[in-house]
């Protein structure tokens, strides 16, 4: 990024965001009521919340993957709601990474390949420099030895960690995860908190996880809780003293 | 585009069963394209050829001789009720000129002037009906490969001398070096030398055809210096009509194509190239079909990794590419193999077929054929291809 970012560089605001479904439809359901938030480029946050509480549909507005109903999402402060569709995906794929619950890897691509990806999409051909990035963040991650190998030869936290170097090859400014550890097992969630925690620190990149689980959005500097379309709390602490990595 | 060949290569290359199902199938169907339309070709040059070894391209003949009426003075109202003149032989007037005309005409291969008139063929005490035909050797060989014909003797025509068919030669029994005497109308007779027998493959000129030297036929025929026939060969036969018209304008004589001679054959030629074109077509929508469902079930398997590639900062035309090439990479593999298997059928009918006639591969329709189901491919994509750009990412990804 060429601007100077400090940790307090606002990296995203949300101004008054409201999501329906059904538009015009007799089952029109609003999912959020007005969201405002802002985060900041140090922030390490955790978005909780019960099912049905609109978790993942407001990941998707602020990852650009959908469009507000109203409200604005302004990310490094530039507003996105008037963008058409590949001015946003453009902004997504410079600005934001992704980490799904099911690491979304795509089978017919190498470990290297698949964490490749996010460039490739919107630089081509990758040159020798970004092999060596995308080498240097599978190293990162715990992968060095497992560059090669097709996402079907790896189990379920190394493919999470390829997902997650993956997400990091954009250099994005916003790293966001929806639960990221739903389906993997307590030791390899923390270990996969311990990660982010990392990234946070080490890339300066904000970073925003959904999840269930109390004991790892205890790790995290500040937690959002929203319930039934608004945020119920937004605390921060000091983290929990942090879980073993393994 | 680098990154869309690469994605569409891998995809190909992963859902392997289901690729080489549809290559197989583009294969079969550019297969029976190749062969088929390699075969009709054949069939058809061969047929063409065979009709126009032994006739000339147009013939230019005088115009008929009609009567003329002198309409009285005054203008009265006329009745007339006349017969059709009978045609007697007669002579292209200023023959020499015509030739001379014809020769320099661009796209004419070759002009021959040509006595033709009837006569009977007499040996001892069997007579048989002949068509005598009195040529410039030179100048006709150019129009009928007589030297290829030729089963006995040698091709010399001079004064004297004279051809025969095979079927006149063992009707009237006569071997080379025999006599035969000719007698025309006016009982003008000559006696010749036969030189040589010829057999054309058609019965019918093989029993009549008595090819004689032009002096001796015009004087047997009672046309001195004249020439009743030009038989002309062009370069492009298809435009005979088009030169025949031209010709006909140019000269003032009639001009007859052998398109108009022959047209049942000509129509059963057409016909043929008609079914050919709708065979391949009818193939070719099939194949169409065949590769448009195979990727309407690949963007429906590959649901949830379009949505990766589009949350990943993959825009929309970056995925309609992949699947478009996808289409394209399936019909130019598909038509490669096609096209080499049609190739190898060819090769064994012209190897181990009945040998009727041989069927030889135009050097433009193997290319032809890949570059059309290349292109038949991508436009199969394009529904597919559109559909998987349209796909919502937040949808797609979440799909299971």
């Amino acid at each position: 990024m060429s601007e100077p970012a400090t940790p307090d560089t606002e990296v995203l605001r949300l101004v008054g965001l409201r999501k329906s479904y059904g538009v015009g439809t007799p089952v029109e359901t609003e999912v959020l009521h007005g969201t405002d938030l802002i985060l900041a480029q140090r922030d390490f946050a955790a978005l909780i919340g019960p099912s049905g509480s609109g978790k993942s549909t407001l990941l998707n507005l602020l990852g650009l993957l959908d469009t507000p109903t109203d409200g604005e999402i302004y990310l490094l402060g530039q507003p996105t709601r008037e963008m058409d569709d590949d001015a946003r995906t453009a902004l997504r794929g410079s600005t934001i990474g992704f980490v799904f619950q099911f690491h979304h890897l795509l089978p017919a691509f190498t470990a290297l390949e698949n964490v490749l990806l996010p460039r490739m999409l919107t630089h081509g051909r990758p040159r020798p420099d970004d092999i060596a990035l995308a080498s240097r963040l599978l190293a990162d991650v715990g992968l060095a030895e497992f560059t090669d190998r097709k996402p079907s030869n790896l189990s379920g936290g190394q493919q999470q960690r390829v997902a997650i170097a993956r997400a990091l090859m954009t250099r994005p400014r916003l790293l966001l995860a929806d639960e990221p550890t739903g389906n993997l097992d307590t030791v390899t969630a923390a270990s996969v908190f311990a990660l982010f925690r990392r990234i946070n620190r080490d890339y300066g990149c904000a970073v925003l996880v959904v999840t269930h689980d109390p004991r790892l959005s205890g790790t995290c500097d500040r937690t959002i809780e929203l319930v039934d379309g608004r945020i119920v709390s937004d605390t921060r602490h000091s983290p929990d003293a942090p879980l073993a990595a393994a | 585009m680098w990154v869309e060949w690469h994605i569409a290569l891998k995809f190909l290359r992963e859902s392997g069963a289901q690729t080489l199902l549809i290559v197989i199938g583009i294969a079969v169907g550019t297969s029976v394209i190749v062969f088929i339309t390699a075969l009709i070709t054949g069939l058809q040059d061969n047929l063409i050829e065979r009709t126009l070894g032994t006739q000339a391209h147009i013939k230019v003949q005088p115009p008929d001789e009609i009567n003329l009426t002198v309409t009285p003075p005054g203008n009265p109202a006329l009745l007339t009720l006349e017969d059709r003149r009978a045609q007697r032989l007669h002579s292209i007037l200023s023959w020499q000129d015509v030739v001379a005309t014809l020769d320099g005409l661009p796209g004419v291969k070759a002009v021959s002037p040509v006595v033709a008139g009837p006569a009977f063929g007499v040996r001892g005490v069997a007579v048989k009906s002949v068509a005598v035909l009195g040529i410039d050797p030179v100048r006709y060989q150019r129009i009928i490969p007589l030297s290829k014909y030729l089963v006995a003797g040698s091709l010399r025509v001079g004064a004297g001398d004279t051809l025969i068919g095979r079927k006149l030669a063992d009707d009237l029994g006569i071997r080379i070096g025999d006599k035969l005497r000719l007698e025309a109308s006016g009982g003008r007779t000559a006696v010749l030398n036969v030189t040589g027998i010829f057999q054309l493959g058609v019965s019918e000129l093989d029993t009549r055809y008595v090819y004689l030297d032009l002096k001796q036929a015009q004087s047997l025929l009672d046309l001195p210096g004249g020439v009743t026939v030009i038989d002309i060969t062009i370069d492009d036969i298809f435009a005979a009509e088009t030169y025949a018209a031209r010709i006909a304008r140019l000269t003032g004589l009639k001009a007859e194509s052998w398109i108009e001679t022959n047209a049942q054959l000509v129509n059963g030629l057409r016909s043929q190239s008609l079914s050919t074109v709708m065979i391949s077509v009818f193939v070719a929508i099939s194949v169409a079909f065949g590769i448009a469902s195979v990727l309407a079930v690949s963007v429906v398997q590959r649901t949830r990794e379009i949505g990766i590639l589009r949350a990943m900062g993959g825009p929309r035309r970056q995925i309609q590419r992949v699947f478009l090439l996808q289409g394209g990479v399936l019909g130019l593999a598909g038509s490669t193999a096609g096209a080499a298997a049609g190739y190898g059928l060819v090769w064994i009918f012209n190897t181990f077929g009945p040998g009727l006639f041989y069927i030889p591969v135009a050097p433009a329709l193997i290319p032809g054929a890949m570059a059309i189901a290349t292109l038949v491919g991508v436009v199969a994509a394009a529904a597919p291809a559109r559909r998987a750009a349209r796909l919502d990412p937040v949808v797609a990804i979440r799909y299971v």
